[in-house]
């Protein structure tokens, strides 16, 4: 189980993630849905470690992702933007993570294969397309096999197979029993992958719910998501100039 | 019900040698790493062979002549330093980086270590080559320095030194400024020029700049500044300074 508790992040005059409090738990996809600027990338970078809050904690099966013997075994993350150099094949980066996490070279293959990147394995990573490059980082979460993944945006880039293909991967994982989290700012994609949702704005946690409780309060997942998050946007409009919700031009019907 | 606690992950923990070997991949699967090395070397032989066909007799330190090229080799193994970390900032790998091996003063302590014994690798290769190319090339009937002669052996192991230390100066430089036009312009105009002009108005601090040191290392005979060896030491604290600053922020930042 993951447990949030209290998390709290601010940059200068910012508060990017407001005293955030939740848990996940496996065997089910969790979304994490909010607007863009809500905290939900600040929240994931917590998460693994890469920023460090201000005030609370996080914590995975009881450890800080700093105290896991062997992380990438433990978590495979996908954050937001790319995370490899340019100039190293796809393979050299899986290698150098299988490497560094004391996995046996052959996942490489193995992982590489199951994102269909076998063909272009040798291929310098920076040629590679969005979609290409997204596959990487899912190779890259999925190397250590572990019981916990988190994504952030995984389907940006990807195109209708892409997507398909990853929804089907995050559900068939929690199906075995593992922590899936999803964080995703399109409304419509949470509807058909996750079972249950933390939907935050503006840094704070606006529900904790499942689609289908939050679907049934107004009608359609995306009115009540409106809803809760309208609340957040006035409820921001007091605050220090965080960034501005912008969920009103990428909605999807 | 914690599915983390299946018996797959097996126990332990990952330690200095798991991050010293994701280091190693990450620098030999660069090609611009070898080019860089192949240019340095390439270039610090090149200059060697150039000045030994200048040379007209046999007055001057013709180890040093030799070792003419090393100087800016220096330069190009900073670069390097300064790349292997302001890269990870560039293109986002840090987070795959620090998402493998989260203790971030073991990171840095394994990216040295494996970028030192390559670049002192390479170091000492170029120096032993163009020395000895230098040698070679020597014309008029002048005869090549030998490693037996005083102070001969110790300027050629010390300019291969000089690479690696050189470089780590480098690679700590990048770990504090973390952005790669800064850290190169910082390591290029204050560790050569700035530090040369200040030593130039005073000339006491000459002994103390790290061009200097090397430069000082690479002649068998010493003008009165620190001697070889202390040189080396004090280039090596340099580096060792500016490592563990880059550590140390590198802990207390966002990454």
């Amino acid at each position: 189980m993951i447990e949030a508790r209290g998390l709290t992040k601010r940059y200068g005059p910012v508060l990017a993630v407001d005293a955030l409090s939740f848990d996940i738990r496996p065997g089910v996809v969790t979304g994490f849905l909010g607007p863009n600027g809500s905290g939900k990338s600040t929240t994931m970078r917590m998460m693994v470690g890469l920023d460090r809050p201000d005030a609370g904690t996080v914590r995975i099966s009881r450890r800080r992702y700093g105290e896991l013997g062997w992380p990438l075994r433990e978590v495979g993350a996908l954050l937001e933007a790319k995370a490899f150099h340019p100039g190293r094949s796809a393979r050299a980066h899986l290698a150098a993570l299988a490497a560094g996490s004391g996995i046996p070279a052959a996942r490489v293959d193995e992982v590489l294969g199951l994102v269909g990147l076998d063909s272009v394995a040798r291929r310098r990573a920076g040629t590679f397309s969005l979609g290409m490059a997204q596959r990487l980082g899912i190779a890259a979460a999925l190397l250590g096999d572990p019981e916990v993944l988190l994504f952030d945006e995984p389907v940006n880039g990807l195109d209708p197979e892409g997507i398909r293909w990853i929804r089907t991967l995050m559900r068939s994982f929690a199906a075995e029993g593992r922590i899936v989290f999803v964080s995703s700012h399109l409304i419509s994609e949470m509807a058909l992958t996750a079972d249950r949702l933390i939907v935050i704005g503006a840094g704070r946690l606006l529900a904790d719910t499942t689609v289908a409780e939050l679907s049934a309060r107004s009608g359609s997942l995306e009115d009540a998501f409106l809803e809760l998050t309208a609340g957040s946007a006035e409820h921001n409009a007091g605050r220090p100039a965080t960034h501005q919700p912008s969920y009103r031009t990428e909605r999807t019907s | 019900m914690t599915a983390i606690a299946t018996p797959r992950v097996p126990p332990g923990h990952y330690r200095f040698p798991q991050a010293a070997r994701m280091e190693w991949i990450k620098l030999r699967s660069l090609r611009s790493t070898w080019w860089t090395l192949a240019i340095t070397a390439a270039a610090a032989t090149g200059i060697g062979v150039a000045v030994g066909l200048n040379t007209r007799n046999a007055s001057g330190d013709l180890t040093n002549n030799a070792l003419a090229g090393i100087a800016p080799g220096l330069l190009l193994a900073g670069v390097l330093g300064v790349l292997a970390m302001t890269s990870e900032y560039t293109f986002g790998m840090i987070r795959a980086t620090l998402a493998t091996i989260p203790d971030r003063r073991l990171l840095l302590t394994a990216k040295a270590t494996v970028f030192a014994a390559l670049t002192l690798a390479i170091g000492e290769a170029t120096a032993f080559i163009a020395f000895f190319a230098g040698g070679a090339s020597l014309r008029h009937g002048i005869s090549p320095p030998t490693l037996g002669q005083p102070g001969v052996l110790q300027a050629v192991v010390l300019s291969g030194a000089g690479f690696a230390l050189i470089g780590l100066m480098g690679l700590g430089l990048g770990a504090i400024v973390r952005h790669t036009p800064a850290a190169i312009a910082i390591l290029v105009g204050g560790v050569y020029v700035v530090a040369q002009f200040i030593a130039g108005i005073t000339p006491a601090l000459m002994a103390y700049v790290p061009i200097s040191i090397v430069a000082n290392s690479m002649a068998t005979t010493q003008d009165p500044m620190l001697s070889p060896w202390a040189g080396l030491g004090l280039l090596a604290l340099y580096a060792g300074v500016l490592l563990a600053v880059g550590g140390w922020l590198l802990t207390r930042r966002d990454a």
